[in-house]
């Protein structure tokens, strides 16, 4: 397959960029010089090119906003909501999918053909579409966004799970544990659940990356995240009418969603492959099939 | 999944009936409104009628417009489908060649940049690349001094002053396509490589290679037997890709102001306009569906090991 050596070191740097990315949304919003929500001098800081000092003296990194705002802090101040928002939606989403899939896998019979009868109709949805329906149902807004991305991303968790949960619940170490006396639902927790969670485990490391970039696309379209609370969706909106005269008002923010987005993708490619090792290539192609929504919604 | 649009769309809250009389209506002039609509019946016979007219090829009326939404989205259906199938269509041959390409030269450097090109592809934002090739093509194109076939058109099908039909009619449409369709391309072409790429290299690792290696093949004629091979898993692949087009389509279609299904729909939600919305939400997972169950049907004529047998 790939290479080791290169992976091994693009995997290195994507957690580092992650890592620096998350803790400089946490930390400069709060050090930073300049409160990166407040208006001053609208009219002579405005749109100013990077690299460049406003009359007060400030100095932009990235320029400034069509409000005079320092566009570096304030992309900082959106990483945060939407770092945030990716991660808390595909975490919610992988832990809705785990339980849909481990109670189907586990009871059979009718719950199982009804969870699944669902999670198979919510999958001939393309992602995007049943976002959109559930932002159309409810008002826009962070918390809105959150529970939509998990109630649109658990699908493909949960197929896995239920899979590996059907096939766990046959081995010797279940029946090891029943003929102790642990009860169904402690079997269920702590003997099959922990041998079962692989898949689930990469599939919502690959959410995040989605996740996040579907935040940007909703906000992008005014029906995620909303002004004056800064994501980086709202934030290439807001650069969208200025484009030409001041394009790196829409170029910063996007930037950032590319290379978070990407070392997402890396990191969870290297999650996959250290725990797959390698699969017969059958076992591959189903694992394609049922999470290829993920990365290739965008 | 009929069902379940159905009861997303109903558990909302905010009411449609709210938003379409004038603030100052009277109560009884609301109560009115909402019998026309026919969303004062019990929820099981809404449910019902909706059910039946889906059936029928009836998805209601629009609330906001007043139009069928049938007629509204066949409206939208066709630049949709253009938009989407000729981007597939492309972002397929090209994502394949690419991932022939890297898979060939697996682990030298120009794989490990096309890896990372594809990678960083892949995860801009369609509107974000939408925005940018906007600016470079059609505001800067003049200012750089692109020469003028270079310099696009960014909004709509058609430049208002078009030719009504004819070749003209079909140059212009042609030059309005090109940065929706390259945006599209573009993205579905590098999520297409990246997975073409491996499902080569499994080939490539195969006995069957191994020995058609033996047999001393080399060239086209070996990379058209790991084709062969990968051809079943590439069809899945083709039809995996609709979903990422469609959501894809949506993005492209709000930044050009292409009048297609995504922006029926984007606007639709803005207004709150629930049939108009189920309807979309409904043809798209048709259209998943369908395609599907293409590759389901096409698979057996691609791999003969899928083929029952004759007896």
């Amino acid at each position: 397959m790939t290479t080791a050596a290169p992976t091994r070191i693009s995997t290195r740097v994507a957690v580092a960029v992650v890592v620096i990315a998350s803790l400089a949304s946490m930390i400069a919003p709060l050090v930073g010089a300049r409160a990166p929500a407040a208006i001053g001098d609208v009219v002579g800081a405005r749109l100013l090119a990077p690299f460049s000092h406003d009359p007060a003296g400030g100095f932009h990194l990235f320029g400034t906003d069509r409000l005079g705002r320092d566009l570096l802090a304030r992309t900082l101040l959106a990483g945060r909501v939407s770092l945030a928002v990716g991660i808390a939606g595909a975490l919610l989403a992988g832990a809705l999918g785990t339980v849909v899939g481990a109670v189907a896998g586990w009871r059979r019979g009718v719950p199982d053909r009804l969870l699944m009868a669902l999670t198979d109709a919510l999958l001939a949805i393309p992602r995007l579409v049943l976002l959109l329906l559930c932002v159309a149902l409810w008002e826009p807004s962070l918390r809105t966004v959150v529970i939509v991305l998990a109630a649109t991303g658990w699908m493909g968790v949960a197929r896995l799970t239920r899979a590996e949960v059907v096939a766990a619940r046959g081995r010797p170490y279940v029946d090891a544990a029943r003929a102790l006396g642990a009860r169904a639902r402690r079997t269920l927790w702590r003997h099959v659940l922990p041998n079962a969670l692989g898949p689930a485990l990469v599939a919502t490391a690959m959410g995040v990356g989605s996740a996040i970039m579907l935040e940007a696309g909703l906000s992008f379209l005014g029906l995620g995240v909303q002004p004056p609370a800064a994501s980086w969706g709202n934030m290439i909106a807001a650069g969208r009418d200025v484009v030409v005269t001041a394009p790196w008002v829409s170029l910063v923010p996007g930037l950032a969603v590319v290379i978070v987005t990407m070392c997402a993708t890396i990191i969870g490619d290297a999650v996959r492959d250290r725990l797959a090792g390698k699969r017969p290539l059958a076992a591959q192609r189903t694992r394609i099939v049922t999470t290829s929504r993920g990365p290739a919604v965008n | 999944m009929v069902t379940v649009v159905f009861v997303l769309a109903r558990s909302a809250p905010g009411d449609p009936v709210l938003m379409l009389v004038s603030p100052t209506a009277s109560a009884s002039e609301i109560a009115s409104t909402r019998t026309r609509l026919g969303l004062d019946a019990p929820i099981a016979v809404q449910y019902a009628r909706w059910t039946r007219g889906v059936l029928h090829g009836d998805f209601g009326t629009s609330i906001a417009t007043g139009r069928s939404v049938r007629a509204l989205l066949a409206d939208a259906l066709p630049v949709s489908l253009f938009l989407g199938g000729v981007s597939l269509l492309l972002s397929f041959v090209i994502g394949v060649a690419i991932g022939s390409v890297q898979a060939r030269r697996a682990g030298t450097r120009s794989d490990l940049g096309l890896t990372m090109a594809t990678t960083a592809i892949a995860a801009a934002p369609a509107f974000w690349l939408a925005l940018g090739l906007i600016a470079v093509f059609t505001y800067g194109a003049a200012r750089l001094g692109f020469p003028a076939p270079l310099r696009l058109p960014a909004f709509g099908l058609h430049a208002p002053s078009g030719a009504p039909s004819g070749i003209g009619w079909l140059a212009d449409l042609l030059r309005h396509s090109v940065l929706p369709v390259g945006v599209l391309t573009a993205i579905g072409a590098a999520g297409i490589a990246r997975y073409a790429r491996s499902a080569l290299l499994d080939v490539v690792g195969t006995d069957a290679i191994r020995a058609a290696r033996g047999r001393g093949l080399t060239g086209a004629r070996l990379a058209g037997h790991v084709l062969r091979i990968a051809l079943p898993g590439l069809m899945v692949l083709f039809a995996l890709a609709l979903p990422g087009t469609i959501a894809g389509s949506v993005f492209v279609e709000s930044v050009f102001a292409w009048p297609g299904m995504g922006r029926a729909m984007t606007t639709a939600i803005l207004a709150r306009d629930i049939p108009v919305v189920l309807g979309a939400t409904v043809l798209y997972g048709a259209a998943v569906i369908a395609a599907n169950l293409l590759a389901d049907l096409a698979l057996p004529l691609a791999d003969p090991r899928l083929r029952r047998d004759e007896s």
